[in-house]
């Protein structure tokens, strides 16, 4: 970082350089406080302190996968199979401790171990093949959603109530009387998740050549960055996190719907995008993609706060959302490219 | 015009066999498709007979029930021959349900009149939106799969706002239902209206200089302005007729059920139309297009469905049945896994590495 003071800098700047790049992520950061001091202004209860934590227990699920979704995005792809896997790691972990009688304790990480396995199976296809993205993660799709109608056509319950109640047990965090809170454990998973996440993309190599690749792949094989490498670990991390994500939803609901997800690649695709991470790749911050997610929580909220509003108008303001970041970031890269010239 | 730049690709093959060339691989699929079904149910799902002035049938049905698919997948294949998708289509059809239902719920229904306009607003209101993903595209730059995925989020949100949340009902009685279960001339409406978009574009498209100012703006769009064609109108004209022809497809779909129900309607049908584009051999890297090629690819995603049925494997199989499809021909269409997967059976002087041992770090390298 120190050396950039010691060169001239770069008259081709890239697209999102400087404090730019901090636009679209600090316009996320100020929608969210103005939503939240405007449902405070409005709404009498908002500013219970449980408030914002029930945005990370609703929301567990959905911050895991869009954590996921934000490396591959951020590389450059996208995965459109995570709403499936996700239903369909549910339903394995119903079925493996319902019907297969394994403890939950084998299930979960065999569950887990299948998420990276089809992630880097899917990767594999991509980069060695190159098969486009959207068509490699269409297939996902409805495989991993015909797989799990095939385990069961409808709603099965979870045995093994003792371990998967482990997930809903609570931390409080002082007295709820006076501006304290609590969060089950499936919140702290979604933490660490974002955490890890975090030190990977800022302070690791992978997370540098994630950027790279999504900057430009031609660039970074130049470079001798791992392109495959790189490239295959993405979606092994994305197909993680979408097990992961079925795992806490199996926590969360206790049972498996086959239609479960149907649509939730699209949310977290959305929460990524409102988080400010550029759609075609190089550009975003994992941070970023939690404000996102908690701007699409706080939206349901609000919604419930109002009462007489319909739950569509939570998906048209959401693509109301996503028009403004997408034009913002195509403002952005228009002022990026003028300054090229 | 169109046959010059036909000739020129093929290198010297005549147009027709290129053309055949090319819907070999779908014509054999769907032969092997009709074939085990009448092993397995008999002639009868091959030959249609009249019932009632009508043609039916088993394959007949899977024609009508393909038509709203086949219009989409029409609109679609002109949009991915200027290197964009269309992920809102989906939505589209559900808006367009939603606005002829929701017209007609509050008018009399039997009115000729009131129903020719509940479809030229609904048809309006589709060629709007097509129009407006094609701005965003054209004008904005905005890669299509986000322009288009806008709408495929608030899209469904907007006809249940519509409808107001309710499903909007046509009674049977109505001329409107005629869209989706009438006939004329004993042949089902959908088949026709599939049948006339198909005749209208591939006249659009291939006896006008149409199809290959589209295939010049897919194939590269720079050099198509700098050739004074005007890129960004035709664009726009592309998603302007996947929207209307959306917005068609949602109408036989509800006039078939007679209802409009913004949550389901059409749901998954943008997959399904892609699907279909990609099997008929239109590649997703824009530049070219085959509307026969869509339209045999629609009849197999049809037969496809109804086979799992016959041959008695549950209706879960479905999706199951579309992956291995969507994987084979994404395998089959890639370069590099042909050469992978022949290479055993070159001669060996063609291969570049004998000595390699892994095939797949050789393809990395």
């Amino acid at each position: 970082m120190s050396s950039t003071t010691l060169t001239e800098r770069p008259t081709r700047s890239t697209l999102f350089d400087g404090l730019s790049r901090y636009i679209p992520v600090g316009a996320t950061v100020v929608l969210l406080a103005a939503m939240y001091l405007g449902g405070i202004a409005r709404y009498r209860n908002f500013d219970n302190p449980q408030l914002i934590p029930d945005l990370f227990i609703g929301n567990a699920a959905l911050l895991i996968v869009a954590v996921g979704m934000t490396f591959v995005i951020l590389s450059g792809g996208i995965d459109l199979s995570v709403g499936s896997v996700m239903a369909f790691s549910t339903m394995a972990c119903a079925w493996l401790t319902v019907d297969a009688g394994l403890p939950a304790s084998v299930a979960v990480p065999a569950v887990l171990a299948f998420g990276v396995l089809s992630g880097t199976f899917t990767g594999a296809v991509i980069h060695y093949f190159n098969v486009q993205p959207f068509i490699a993660t269409l297939a996902g799709l409805f495989l991993y959603r015909g797989l799990t109608l095939q385990i069961s056509d409808h709603d099965v319950s979870i045995r093994e109530i003792d371990f998967f109640s482990w997930g809903m047990e609570r931390v409080e965090f002082g007295d709820p009387r006076d501006g304290g809170f609590s969060l089950p454990y499936i919140s702290f998973i979604a933490f660490a998740v974002v955490i890890v996440a975090f030190v990977v993309l800022h302070y690791t190599r992978f997370g540098r050549g994630v950027y790279a690749v999504g900057g430009s792949e031609q660039s970074a094989l130049l470079m001798g960055l791992p392109v495959a490498r790189t490239k295959i670990g993405v979606y092994a991390i994305s197909g993680f996190c979408a097990a992961l994500g079925g795992v806490v939803a199996a926590f969360y609901t206790k049972s498996a719907n086959p239609l479960a997800g149907v649509g939730f690649e699209l949310d977290a695709i959305a929460a990524v995008v409102v988080g400010g991470t550029l759609l075609t790749g190089g550009a975003g911050f994992v941070l970023g993609t939690v404000a996102g997610v908690m701007v699409m929580g706080l939206l349901s909220t609000i919604i419930a706060f109002q009462g007489n509003l319909s739950s569509w108008w939570a998906r048209i303001v959401v693509g109301v959302l996503l028009l403004a970041f997408i034009l913002l970031q195509r403002v952005l890269a228009r002022s990026g490219e003028k300054r090229k010239g | 015009m169109s046959k010059a730049s036909n000739a020129g690709r093929t290198a010297g093959e005549g147009r027709a066999g290129a053309y055949l060339k090319r819907l070999m691989w779908p014509l054999i699929v769907l032969a092997a498709l009709l074939i085990v079904n009448i092993a397995v149910t008999g002639f009868d799902f091959i030959v249609p007979d009249v019932h009632d002035d009508r043609l039916s049938g088993a394959f007949v049905n899977i024609l009508r029930r393909a038509a709203p698919l086949l219009l989409i997948a029409l609109g679609m294949t002109l949009v991915i021959a200027t290197k964009g998708i269309d992920l809102s289509v989906g939505a589209v059809y559900a808006i367009g349900a939603a606005i002829a239902c929701q017209y007609l719920a509050g008018r009399d229904q039997s009115a000729v009149g009131a129903v020719a306009a509940a479809v030229a607003l609904a048809l309006a209101i589709a060629a709007l939106i097509g129009a407006w993903n094609g701005t965003m595209v054209a004008h904005f730059g905005v890669q299509p799969i986000v322009a288009t995925l806008i709408l495929m989020i608030a899209g469904r949100g907007i006809a249940q706002l519509i409808t107001g949340g309710q499903i909007p009902t046509v009674a049977d009685s109505s001329p409107f239902v005629e869209l989706g279960r009438g006939a004329i001339a004993t042949v089902p409406v959908p088949i026709w209206i599939g049948a006339a978009v198909f005749a209208a574009l591939v006249l659009l498209t291939r006896t006008t200089a149409l199809g290959m100012l589209l295939e010049s703006v897919g194939g590269n769009p720079e050099a198509s302005r700098l050739a004074g064609i005007r890129s960004k109108g035709i664009t726009v004209l592309a998603y302007l007729i996947a929207g209307t022809c959306a917005g068609l497809a949602g109408l036989i779909g509800a006039a078939n059920l007679g209802s409009a129900d913004a949550n389901n309607g059409g749901l998954w049908i943008e997959l399904d139309a892609i699907l279909a584009v990609v099997i008929g051999g239109t590649a997703l890297m824009g530049g070219r297009f085959f509307l026969l090629g869509t339209t045999v690819g629609v009849v197999i995603i049809g037969t496809l469905e109804v086979t799992i049925i016959n041959v008695g494997l549950s209706s879960q199989w479905q999706f199951t049945a579309k992956a291995i499809v969507v994987f084979i021909v994404a395998m089959l269409q890639s370069p590099e896994f042909r050469a992978w997967i022949l290479r055993p059976f070159r001669p060996r002087a063609a291969e570049p590495a004998p000595t390699d041992p892994d095939p797949e770090k050789a393809l990395a390298k």
